[in-house]
């Protein structure tokens, strides 16, 4: 126990904490709008996060050529690089995504067959992500070369709030809103909410049930994009297997808020990133996931739909 | 799509008495004979080219099954997702570690105690989450997977990282020595396992309790409404799987000689989970299947062995996506329908 820390770092502490849960909130995105329309819990998803990260490192390394040793840049050409890693993140997710709803859920799907030979399969394609890119890389971490000069922006005594953590923050939130305002505003989003209230009546009404699955695992895997790189911008380093327990984090965090409800896994995402951020100084870095996993059935027993309900009727496996 | 089940179901049933036991018995007494079926040439092709073949008939094939029997009684009986069943089997194989370093207690007098360890742990874990609805259980047991192997690795008091070694080997009953030089005696404990829960999941299916989990896997709501006290069942179902979990876990400890945190990933849970369902949910026969071609497949191909994971997850798509249902999946009028609504 380790309660001063709390008090002297409070500032550093609460500002990392939102930027992790940011990350959190963006890829619980692509869980909980899966859950919303297929009432399937995508386990795919950590897998397509990790393909993102992948992505960035690659077109920043291989594409523009940047080393490890490369000296930070400035000005327009580290906007441009940036947002060429975002947009080939964000395209390189979305498609995978894509790809795993045509490979491991539509056959199934148009079959009408039960729930766990879906999960299965999405475990399936999991399997063969990862350990694709497992074969692919040898194992080996890939480092990414750190492009923005990562000065403090804040500081807080001796600790400093960093431009990346600010950017992450910012660009979280931002995302978060297009994605929220896309969901209630377009018609796209109408016809998602739509399937995740009721599949048949949806398609009475009209909606193309495939177009619709689809767009959704195609903004899923957008927002996980978007969410890995991020992730390699703070953290400069990738692994094969890197997706597995940010997957579990994020998972809980759209459970925490109520599955399928896209506003849930926000405050969801954050109050576990915050949590996660002062229980590690607190109890101990390694106590972290135990402490998530005691929250989490805390909550559950006190609040069975998620701290902010859930968008989905009863459902059962 | 062949149907192999109702052929089988049929053939059986149009067997007198003493054609049936005789099939039994023959196929008890093949299946025991399996350690030695890398010394024929005509058997041979079975022999796995890396790892020992007896050795991979405990470790991953007996013991998969046995475990993914234990599970079929949570998932395919009773409909619960349980995601985190690795969890028993590490309480059970490091009560057996435990107990077996620090005590005199021998692996005979440990089986009980560990199993009544993950019974333990599956009630404690299964009264608060059971009441929850499906998703919310797989996430809970999930999460309680990696704590248990989290504490296992934070604790210093049971090794840490390192885990237990030295394990005491079971002591030798009826002459049959168990060591690490003498796999087919481990091999026949395990089966004689198998052939336990087998015949107590058989008994479970046609008395209460099976129809109390049939119940509760088809509709919950009906189940309530129709007086079934689904709670208790549940707890019984889930703390059931969890003891024969704990089993395996000690057999396992005291056939390794070691445990360690990292014997008990997810990854565990999840094998076990697939075998499950590729087998055929809740048919045991199914569920035999599955496990042992899910165990014995990774090891018989161990010469792609980089790309071996690969092939497996390959696999789990293709077969799902042709046997949605599994290879050999439970009589049809069982079946859930419009598990969806």
């Amino acid at each position: 126990m380790n309660l001063s820390v709390v008090v002297s770092q409070f500032w550093p502490l609460l500002i990392n904490g939102i930027a992790l849960g940011f990350i959190y909130v963006l890829i619980s995105l692509g869980y909980t709008m899966v859950y919303g329309v297929l009432r399937l819990i995508n386990f795919a998803n950590s897998e397509i996060f990790m393909v993102g990260t992948f992505a960035t490192v690659i077109v920043s390394r291989n594409i523009f050529g940047y080393s490890l040793n490369t000296e930070p840049i400035h000005g327009f050409k580290l906007i441009y690089t940036l947002v060429a890693c975002l947009v080939a993140s964000m395209l390189i997710s979305g498609v995978t995504a894509v790809i795993v709803e045509l490979i491991a859920y539509r056959r199934l799907r148009s079959k009408g067959t039960n729930r766990l030979a879906s999960l299965i399969s999405a475990i399936g394609t999991s399997l063969i992500l990862s350990e694709g890119v497992r074969i692919l890389t040898k194992s080996v971490p890939y480092a990414s070369p750190r492009l923005l000069t990562k000065f403090n922006v804040l500081t807080f005594g001796k600790v400093g709030i960093r431009i990346d953590t600010v950017m992450v923050i910012v660009a979280g939130a931002l995302i978060f809103f297009l994605v929220d305002r896309f969901v209630t505003k377009t018609l796209l989003g109408k016809a998602i909410r739509a399937v995740s209230m009721s599949e048949e009546n949806s398609r009475l009404m009209g909606i193309n049930l495939n177009r619709v699955i689809s767009a959704t695992f195609l903004i899923g895997g957008l927002v996980t994009g978007a969410a890995a790189f991020l992730y390699v911008t703070v953290y400069e380093v990738t692994v094969f297997n890197v997706g597995f327990n940010l997957g579990l984090a994020a998972f809980t965090a759209a459970v925490l808020g109520g599955i399928g409800n896209l506003r849930g896994a926000f405050y969801g995402g954050l109050a576990l990133g915050l949590f996660e951020e002062f229980a590690s100084v607190v109890f101990g870095g390694q106590w972290k996931a135990v402490l998530v996993f005691v929250v989490l059935v805390l909550v559950l027993l006190l609040k069975p739909n998620g701290l902010f309900g859930e968008a989905v009727q009863q459902t059962r496996v | 799509m062949i149907n192999l089940r109702d052929k089988g179901a049929n053939l059986w049933e149009s067997w007198g008495r003493t054609k049936r036991s005789t099939f039994v018995i023959v196929l008890i007494a093949l299946v025991g004979m399996l350690p030695f079926a890398g010394n024929f040439s005509f058997t041979s092709i079975l022999n796995t080219p890396i790892s020992s073949y007896q050795a991979v008939l405990v470790y991953p094939v007996g013991m998969y099954v046995l475990m993914a029997l234990g599970l079929n009684i949570v998932v395919g009986k009773s409909g619960l997702l349980d995601l985190g069943y690795v969890a028993f089997f590490a309480i059970g194989a490091y009560t057996a570690a435990i107990l077996g370093t620090h005590t005199h207690l021998n692996t005979w007098e440990i089986l009980p105690i560990g199993m009544a360890a993950a019974m333990f742990a599956g009630v404690l874990l299964g009264l608060p989450t059971l009441r929850l609805r499906g998703d919310y259980l797989a996430i809970v047991t999930l999460g309680f997977g990696e704590i248990v192997r989290i504490v296992a690795l934070n604790s210093p008091s049971i090794g840490g990282p390192t885990g237990i070694p030295a394990v005491p080997n079971p002591p030798s009953i009826l002459g049959i020595k168990f060591s690490l030089d003498n796999m087919q005696g481990f091999f026949w404990i395990v089966l004689v396992l198998i052939l336990l829960v087998i015949w107590m999941v058989r008994r479970f299916t046609v008395r209460r309790p099976g129809r109390a989990w049939e119940a509760i896997r088809q509709d919950e709501d009906v189940a309530i409404l129709m007086g079934v006290p689904i709670l208790r069942y549940k707890i019984w179902s889930f703390s059931i799987g969890a003891a024969i979990g704990g089993a395996a876990g000690v057999i396992f400890a005291s056939k390794s000689m070691y445990v360690a945190p990292n014997m008990f990933t997810f990854n565990v849970s999840i094998l076990i989970l697939s075998c499950v369902v590729f087998g055929g949910m809740g048919n045991i026969w199914g569920v035999i299947l599955g496990a042992t071609i899910l165990a014995y497949l990774p090891e018989r191909i161990r010469f792609i062995s980089n790309a071996r994971q690969f092939v497996f997850g390959l696999s789990l798509v293709v077969i799902m996506n042709v046997r949605p249902d599994g290879l050999l999946p439970r009589k049809k009028r069982e079946k859930l329908t419009g598990a969806k609504k």
